[in-house]
């Protein structure tokens, strides 16, 4: 089969590659109909997630159809149509039965890795790296899905791919990451980042009760993107410091809640601070540029919630933790625990109260996945979403 | 344990003496010089702070680790290279001939308590029991009663299922079992018996007397809070003899015991929660062989093979 693969930094190939076989009895194989490509692979690509392979499918936005079941799957048939969420989760651990599907413990084979860089083990993510279990991803025709029980959601009526492709991933991040905030109604939540997961958390915000919403990128396109949503903007280029005018917008106080959909390769508009943490970085003496945090926890009304959802992959560099004690800041994060939002999600796509494709700017045939990394990574020609076909 | 109390007042003594000496070394080069008898030109200098910081290093290194006997080694090397210069120096007619044997003598002593107590922690630090035994102990949770749990591993011939060290175990009459070990090491056989059982709480077992491995192990059941299940704690203690059979044993341990286990254990859970054990492209067979050839990751591409599900 034809398959998105990771060849090193800046650099990815669709080549051909054996088809997935089933491996166990709880596995299914999905011919893919559509994928995208997240932010996150961004970071792959980029180079800054360690543990990745020359030769690792990327990719873990997908869906399509069953065309292969293990013996143990009972809930599932040749032919259905499913979306998988990106976390692997075994279902039967703790942490699934309490839904927090993203600290599955026991679907990540290389957990020995993962304990060893955060201190226990996470669960295993499709096509995202071998800390994360060195599972081969969905940007590819076919792809395994193991405990394919407990993840694949049925989609049984007529609505598009493109309408429920983002229940894999950046719909129900963009909702936890509103959820979290602990919204109550009346709240003015801010919003680092207005890529699709921050577009959707815009989204989410306001179904949950936010008064305003404050977007702030510096990317025409995205920022049109979030007032479509529903939002202010702010580029934060033309501004000279983004909680000040934060202050200035909110009465003095900062945001109730801030939510950080940039994570670990955060830009900032002056060339001294960005250096600073940029060469850090590139000589790997930290992981995750950490600006967008730091200005979120400045910026936010002292007692509200930080919620993070962009990722980060070790450690920052000057994190203020005297702002959070101080200032008694509840900070709240995580990987998504994708199953829970599923099928409530699905409902309000099919009431029509949400209409996930607003964000999609480019589809393209599989076999230019290479170019669509760089357009998107470069953020060339308006992109903010990538739809693959297979 | 041993390796509480591993880092002893022998490694602090060396650590500390390191630190001081380096510190000498680097602020008054000159004076430490003519201490040991050579003459303070330039070159003298320089080389004395060089030396002065790789001692602060190992002496640092030495006091901040708990069980620093990479550090210690690296001191035994450092030994070797003062006595070296301490050698060269004393060829020169401008430097003191007594001095120099002195501060050599100072080097040897030195030395002789550096290998003294590298060799006793590296003994520590691969798990060894100090009678050449190795001793291993780790704790999980698994979703499932203590009754199920229990079951499952009192079925002996269920172990080999998650711990991928064992080939074979065969049930011989009640409470008596055949080990057999597997893997490219070659195979290793012993009988054991149960020494103790209680259901859903304990079972113990034990090499018997004459097996060619002296080994014992010993599994707990207790009830985790809020009916997260039960809280598993599993020890494993091996002697290997002596001679080639022993390296076999050793080898088949791994570098790392106490991994192993955890690995082992992981599976364990994996087994009575899932049913399977996790599998993946760059991991096929569910678990990294890294650590038992003594490499951290030995991972395949995340990309499917063609021979499918075999793993080999």
């Amino acid at each position: 089969m034809r398959a998105t693969c990771w060849m090193g930094r800046n650099e990815v190939q669709v080549e051909n590659v054996p088809d997935p076989a089933i491996l166990n009895g709880r596995d299914a194989i999905v011919k893919i109909t559509s994928t995208a490509i997240c932010g996150s692979d961004l970071h792959l690509y980029d180079g800054y997630i360690p543990t990745m392979r020359k030769g690792d499918v990327l990719g873990h936005e997908f869906m399509g159809e069953v065309v292969e079941l293990g013996p143990d799957v009972n809930n599932l048939e040749v032919g259905d149509r499913v979306v998988v969420p990106f976390p692997i989760a075994c279902g039967s651990c703790v942490q699934c039965e309490r839904g927090l599907v993203a600290a599955c413990e026991n679907s990540n084979p290389n957990a020995r890795l993962a304990e060893k860089t955060f201190g226990h083990a996470t669960c295993g993510i499709f096509g995202y790296s071998h800390l994360t279990g060195g599972y081969a991803g969905g940007q590819a025709e076919y792809a395994r899905v193991p405990f394919a029980d407990v993840g694949p959601l049925k989609i049984e009526d007529d609505l598009t791919d493109e309408q429920v492709l983002f229940l894999t991933d950046i719909f129900p991040t963009g909702w936890m990451g509103a959820e979290m905030c602990d919204l109550k109604g009346g709240e003015v939540v801010a919003v680092w980042g207005a890529g699709p997961v921050g577009l959707f958390a815009i989204t989410s915000a306001y179904l949950l009760g936010a008064e305003r919403v404050i977007a702030i990128d510096r990317f025409d396109e995205r920022l049109a993107k979030a007032r479509e949503a529903g939002a202010e903007t702010i580029d934060y280029e033309d501004v000279d410091s983004v909680p000040e005018l934060l202050k200035e917008l909110t009465g003095g106080r900062g945001p109730d809640a801030c939510i950080d959909a940039v994570g670990m390769e955060a830009h900032h508009h002056n060339p001294l601070l960005f250096g600073y943490d940029r060469v850090k970085q590139a000589t790997r003496a930290v992981t995750d540029r950490g600006y967008v945090l730091r200005e979120a926890i400045y910026s936010c009304r002292s007692g509200g919630t930080v919620s993070v959802i962009g990722v980060y992959g070790g450690f920052v560099d000057k994190f203020p933790m005297g702002a959070v004690l101080n200032r008694g800041i509840t900070i709240r994060a995580g990987q998504c625990h994708v199953h829970r939002y599923l099928r409530p999600l699905l409902e309000r796509i099919r009431s029509g109260e949400v209409d996930p494709t607003f964000v999609i700017t480019h589809t393209a045939p599989l076999d230019d996945a290479p170019r669509m990394y760089e357009t998107f990574k470069h953020k060339r020609d308006g992109c903010v979403k990538v739809v693959l076909k297979p | 344990m041993a390796s509480r109390e591993a880092k002893d007042t022998l490694a602090r003594g060396l650590g500390w003496f390191s630190v001081g000496l380096g510190a000498a070394q680097l602020a008054a080069p000159g004076a430490v010089a003519r201490l040991v008898g050579v003459s303070p030109h330039g070159r003298t200098r320089t080389i004395m702070r060089l030396v002065g910081a790789r001692e602060v290093t190992a002496g640092v290194g030495t006091l901040t680790r708990r069980r620093p006997a990479g550090w210690l080694w690296a001191r035994v090397g450092g030994d070797a290279l003062d006595a070296a210069l301490l050698g060269a120096a004393a060829v020169r007619a401008s430097n003191s001939r007594p001095r120099l044997l002195l501060a050599l003598g100072g080097v040897a002593s030195a030395a002789a308590a550096d290998v003294v107590e590298a060799t006793r922690l590296s003994r520590v630090a691969t798990h060894e029991t100090g009678d050449g035994g190795i001793h291993v102990r780790k704790a999980i949770t698994v979703n499932r009663s203590n009754e199920e749990t229990y079951a499952f591993w009192r079925d002996f011939e269920n172990l080999p299922r998650f711990m991928v060290h064992l080939e074979s175990v065969r049930e011989t009459a009640s409470g008596r079992t055949h080990w057999r070990t597997a893997g490219p090491f070659g195979s290793v056989e012993w009988d054991a018996e149960v020494v103790e059982d209680r259901t859903g709480e304990l079972i113990a077992w034990r090499a018997l007397p004459g097996a060619d491995v002296d080994s014992a192990g010993s599994v707990r059941f207790a009830p985790a809070p809020d009916g997260r299940g039960t809280e598993l704690v599993a020890e494993f203690e091996y002697r290997p003899p002596a001679g080639g059979l022993g390296a076999a044993v050793a080898k088949l341990l791994g570098k790392d015991p106490h991994t192993q286990l955890a690995d082992d254990l992981r599976r364990f859970k994996q087994v009575l929660e899932t049913g399977e054990i996790a599998r993946s492209d760059g991991t096929p067979l569910g678990h990294d062989v890294g650590h038992q050839i003594g490499r951290q990751l030995k991972q395949r591409p995340a990309q499917p093979r063609e021979s499918g599900g075999d793993g080999r």
